[in-house]
């Protein structure tokens, strides 16, 4: 039996790139929060995220190696047509970053710069995000209509990873902030909500391809348990939301999954939507081996020392994680 | 815009974010060792002098690591976008070795430096040291599948030919090219010796507000040891790594050395104005016979000059400067670390001292750099020697967004940079906090 290595690195960028999504998600989103915080609050939600996100950043540079690696033509070409905003997100990614140790290190008014600088940055990186989904999704098509369309996929991001940050931060604060974070949860609901119905209603418009995926009777009726489940997920966070303090969070992770999958049967088996499908694509499998032999190798240890470290950091984040 | 400037374009980017980059890893691959040695030195004293230097010192370390995370996604990114010609012709190269990199390196530093940084009252001492231990190695292992690449486009081998494309023919063959071992080692002689006087320099600026301090005297010590050791180490390697070159790269010897026309009796061009123009040397001061006896141990053995490689020679007036760059700082670096490991073995240090190896923090960074410039800028034409130009490399990203997102990274890059050595200097400022 030979292996379809190009299937096989579809399924890991896919992972890879979910992964990153919701782990980064969380992240992005408390940064996107911070203006709604006092000062104290604010050293909390960093102290939240400050063990994990240089972790969750590599996954990025995971799926997008993944992409280099196996799809060399498409990385190329999927970059070299998102120049811009993949600059912007680098932009934002760097400023952020670097704002979690400067924004307690610096001094005066560069302190408050850097504040403002990792709120901006986490907007900023979100938002390219999203609008790089847009344009990916609707083939790098130029037009109006297609970048209004991006700027509206990038709006509805910023939303999600909103709601994953409110979410997290229910789950890893208490007291006055944790209260504060299930009313942003509810705000990060109805901006999901809103942003995922327009999305939808704007899909068939920007793109045939992914219109024909989904209307296609009478498969469409089993393709809509998708949206359904989301929905149910979307209920489940909203009942729980006063109540509970994981079940928020993982809602908001079974909609990225479900969104996700979603995602990934619209644009199956292509790599650039309507051009290059993944197995025109792919790497020699000579290389292909190599690595998966090796990811295969190493992915256990990985998930083992992740674990591993969100376990030593479990329970409530405490402020003063960074020293002043 | 011609094609000329479209590809002077592309690299001067690249160059540019690379050039940034490598910067906080030179410092953090070696500094993660040197935390190490603080950390243990604590758990075994229980002093809480060396619990504050280790502190003060992982503060430096996160900041670091962090400018080299974000600048290193960047990289990423760019791989494909810059350079679409470079994956489509050895990709099947390129790519697994940066895949492991990503794999067995980027994760690890990466998780456990949430656990070395936040987490030593969550964990055992013991713990707490493996974890900075697998931050040190995470580092280390980065540097070694990079430079496995890096050298490999310098010295290629272990390939086959598939069609138009290159793959992998024997693994082994292809990270162990003929430069790696040198170009590995040089590279982290370069990190530790960057970190060294990093660590002597930061410990003297404290020093020069609270000469008392007795946590900063015993960094400036350790340091100033520490680069007393490696840089005869580093000058002997980088011997050998030229010696090395000279057998696989001739033509970047002769550019470094200037060297227009092969000839024997060779002599070592101290200074000159190399001119691409006449293909001879203004102002030249030269010892007779020196370069060939430096490069072959025989006063006249022939050297193959530029002519011999022509047109397919690298630029030769940048690749000459940056190696005196490289060579002149070195020098200083060995001067300064010996005099002071000398000074200091009985005496405390005066201020001159101090300001000398305060000047002298980023000197790691020159050096680096211009070692940098005459390594990548003497592979020229070549991105891949014998195999592929960098000309034939380029990607098609419009001018206006390369020219716009070049102005943007040099903006950001500005600012990191004055905020980095700013906070820096003040962190070192106020010395280590009980």
């Amino acid at each position: 039996m030979t292996l379809d290595l190009p299937l096989i690195f579809a399924i890991l960028m896919g992972a890879a790139m979910l992964a990153y999504v919701v782990l980064d998600g969380y992240d992005l989103g408390v940064g996107m929060l911070m203006p709604a915080a006092t000062d104290a609050e604010q050293d909390v939600m960093v102290a939240s995220i400050g063990p994990f996100w240089d972790a969750n950043e590599t996954w990025l540079v995971l799926g997008v190696g993944i992409l280099l690696i196996a799809f060399p033509a498409a990385h190329g070409y999927i970059l070299g047509a998102l120049y811009l905003p993949v600059a912007a997100m680098l932009t934002g990614l760097m400023l952020r970053g670097v704002a979690f140790e400067l924004r307690v290190k610096a001094l005066g008014w560069h302190a408050e710069l850097w504040n403002w600088l990792f709120w901006f940055g986490s907007f900023l990186a979100s938002f390219a995000q999203g609008y790089m989904l847009g344009r990916y999704l609707t083939a790098f098509q130029p037009g109006w209509g297609y970048a209004l369309f991006s700027l509206l996929v990038g709006a509805a991001l910023c939303g999600g990873y909103v709601l994953l940050g409110a979410t997290w931060l229910i789950l890893r604060t208490e007291g006055e902030l944790q209260r504060k974070a299930r009313a942003w949860t509810k705000w990060g609901l109805a901006w999901v909500a809103l942003g995922v119905a327009l999305v939808s209603l704007a899909t068939p418009l920007a793109s045939q391809l992914v219109y024909a995926r989904w209307f296609d009777f009478p498969r469409t009726l089993w393709l809509m348990l998708l949206p359904l489940a989301s929905l149910a997920a979307w209920l489940w966070i909203w009942r729980s939301v006063a109540s509970s303090e994981w079940k928020p969070f993982a809602g908001a992770v079974a909609i990225y999954v479900l969104t996700f999958a979603g995602l990934a049967y619209s644009v199956f088996p292509y790599v650039v939507l309507g051009w290059l499908t993944i197995w025109e694509a792919a790497a020699h499998p000579s290389a292909l081996k190599v690595v998966l032999a090796g990811a295969l190798v190493v992915l256990p240890f990985l998930v083992g020392y992740t674990v591993f470290a969100y376990r030593v950091f479990r329970g409530k984040a405490k402020a003063g994680l960074y020293g002043h | 815009m011609d094609a000329g400037d479209a590809l002077l374009l592309a690299r001067g980017q690249f160059g540019l974010n690379i050039a940034f980059h490598i910067l906080f890893p030179t410092i953090s691959i070696a500094l993660a060792w040197y935390l190490i040695g603080f950390r243990v030195k604590y758990a075994r004293t229980q002093d809480p002098q060396w619990l504050g230097t280790y502190r003060l010192w992982v503060k430096i370390f996160a900041l670091t690591f962090a400018m080299g995370v974000v600048s290193g996604i960047t990289m990423s990114f760019q791989f494909g976008t810059n350079w679409p010609g470079y994956m489509l012709k050895v990709g099947n190269i390129a790519g697994p070795l940066l895949g492991y990199e990503v794999l067995t390196a980027f994760f690890l530093e990466a998780t456990f430096l949430g656990v070395m940084l936040f987490g030593m009252e969550r964990v055992s001492s013991r713990v707490h040291i493996f974890s900075s231990v697998m931050v040190a190695a995470g580092t280390t292992l980065s540097a070694f599948w990079i430079l496995a690449l890096n050298s490999w486009m310098h010295t290629p081998q272990g390939h086959v030919m598939d069609g138009d494309v290159l793959i992998a023919g024997d693994w082994a063959q292809v990270i162990f090219n003929p430069s790696f071992p040198y170009r590995f080692t040089h590279m982290m002689l370069a990190s530790g010796l960057t970190a060294s006087f990093l660590v002597a320099g930061l410990s003297a600026w404290r020093l020069l507000k609270a000469p008392q301090d007795p946590g900063a005297l015993k960094t400036l010590r350790t340091g100033v040891l520490v680069a007393a050791v490696l840089a005869p180490l580093q000058v002997f390697v980088g011997d050998l790594h030229g010696l090395n070159t000279l057998e696989h790269q001739p033509a970047k010897i002769a550019a470094v050395e200037a060297i227009w026309n092969t000839q024997k009796g060779v002599p070592l061009v101290l200074f000159a104005i190399p001119n691409e123009e006449t293909k001879r040397n203004d102002y030249a001061i030269e010892v007779p016979k020196l370069a060939s006896f430096v490069l072959k141990h025989d006063l006249d053995a022939e050297l193959q000059g530029l002519d011999a490689f022509a047109p397919d020679h690298p630029p030769v007036a940048p690749v000459f400067f940056a190696f005196r760059l490289m060579v002149g700082v070195g020098m200083l670096m060995l001067a300064l670390a010996w005099f002071g490991a000398w000074w200091l073995r009985k005496r405390t240090p005066p201020g001159w001292l101090l300001w000398a190896f305060a000047g002298m923090t980023f000197s790691g960074w020159i050096a680096t750099l211009s070692g940098w410039l005459v390594t990548e800028i003497g592979r020229q034409p070549w991105l891949v020697t014998g195999i592929l130009r960098t000309e034939d490399a380029v990607g098609r990203v419009p001018d206006a967004a390369l020219g716009a997102s070049f102005a943007g990274y040099l903006l950001v890059y500005g600012v990191m940079l004055v905020a980095y050595v700013v906070v820096l200097t003040h962190l070192a400022r106020e010395g280590a906090q009980p």
